[in-house]
């Protein structure tokens, strides 16, 4: 079984994205990040917020800064994949609960 | 520094059935091979049936085309028709593991008008360890990345 693609529900920003490739070549601090995109930092820094919240990023502090870097466990993504996974089968379950009920009311 | 530890949110849906709970509550567990999605299997030959024992204790697990059984866990509490909690022992690498252990709760609540809310939780996941292959070599391989979200980006372009 394969990772969904559209399980990167953090990721639909094409701006959020870019900065999670620029993770992906290494941790990196705000500053950085924001070098080169057309952003803001505090912009990069919301990014990076949702990244985090997904479990996508993780972040430690250094000094005076704070340094993001991807997930290493990897769990960011499993998370969102299983949220997809999940999502389907109980609408899936929906779909039945209420077709077997028709089917009950209408003997 | 290394103390990169993320321990994921669980995973949380709330959905409203036009069913008492009793219903829910059957057709979720004795009714399970009636809708467990086929495209949802963990075994690497397609789902002929999925199969939940309704009792405490009772295994939860997939048989392959080929007649092979795949575990998942099993019934960890077994309330009916207000709420079940199921071992779900399958790690980041789609693989039965019998020491892993994560748990999927559902109650199912009587609502004014007859139906029922079901609240669902998929917790404990950083017990999942490592994610597995599918990350890692995303995140080392030249490119890895771009490949996956060039997927995401059509994918949600197309939705």
């Amino acid at each position: 079984m394969a990772y969904s693609s559209a399980a990167f529900a953090a990721l639909a920003d094409p701006t959020r994205r870019q900065v999670f490739e620029r993770l992906a070549t290494g941790p990196r601090a705000v500053g950085e990040l924001a070098e080169g995109l057309p952003v803001s930092r505090p912009a990069v820094s919301q990014h990076l917020k949702v990244l985090k919240e997904a479990g996508l990023v993780s972040d430690h502090p250094d000094g005076a800064r704070r340094v993001y870097q991807i997930d290493p466990k990897g769990l960011g993504a499993l998370r969102a994949w299983l949220d997809q996974f999940w999502e389907a089968a109980l609408l899936a379950f929906q779909e039945e609960v209420e077709r077997a009920n028709d089917d009950e009311e209408s003997r | 520094m290394t103390s990169l530890k993320i321990q994921p949110a669980p995973v949380r849906k709330t959905l409203s059935v036009k069913a008492s709970p009793e219903r829910a509550f059957e057709v979720f567990t004795a009714g399970f091979d009636r809708w467990w999605p086929r495209s949802h299997h963990i075994g690497g030959v397609d789902m002929a049936r999925a199969v939940l024992e309704p009792r405490a204790g009772g295994r939860w697990y997939e048989v392959g085309v080929d007649g092979a059984e795949c575990d998942w866990g099993e019934v960890l509490v077994w309330d009916p028709p207000q709420r079940l909690i199921l071992a779900w022992r399958i790690g980041a690498d789609w693989k039965y593991d019998p020491s892993l252990r994560t748990e999927v709760e559902l109650r199912f609540t009587r609502e004014a008008g007859g139906g029922t809310r079901v609240d669902f939780e998929h917790r404990l996941l950083e017990n999942m360890g490592e994610a597995g292959a599918a990350v890692r070599e995303a995140i080392d391989s030249p490119g890895g990345w771009s490949g996956i979200l060039a997927m995401f980006a059509a994918t949600a372009d197309a939705a």
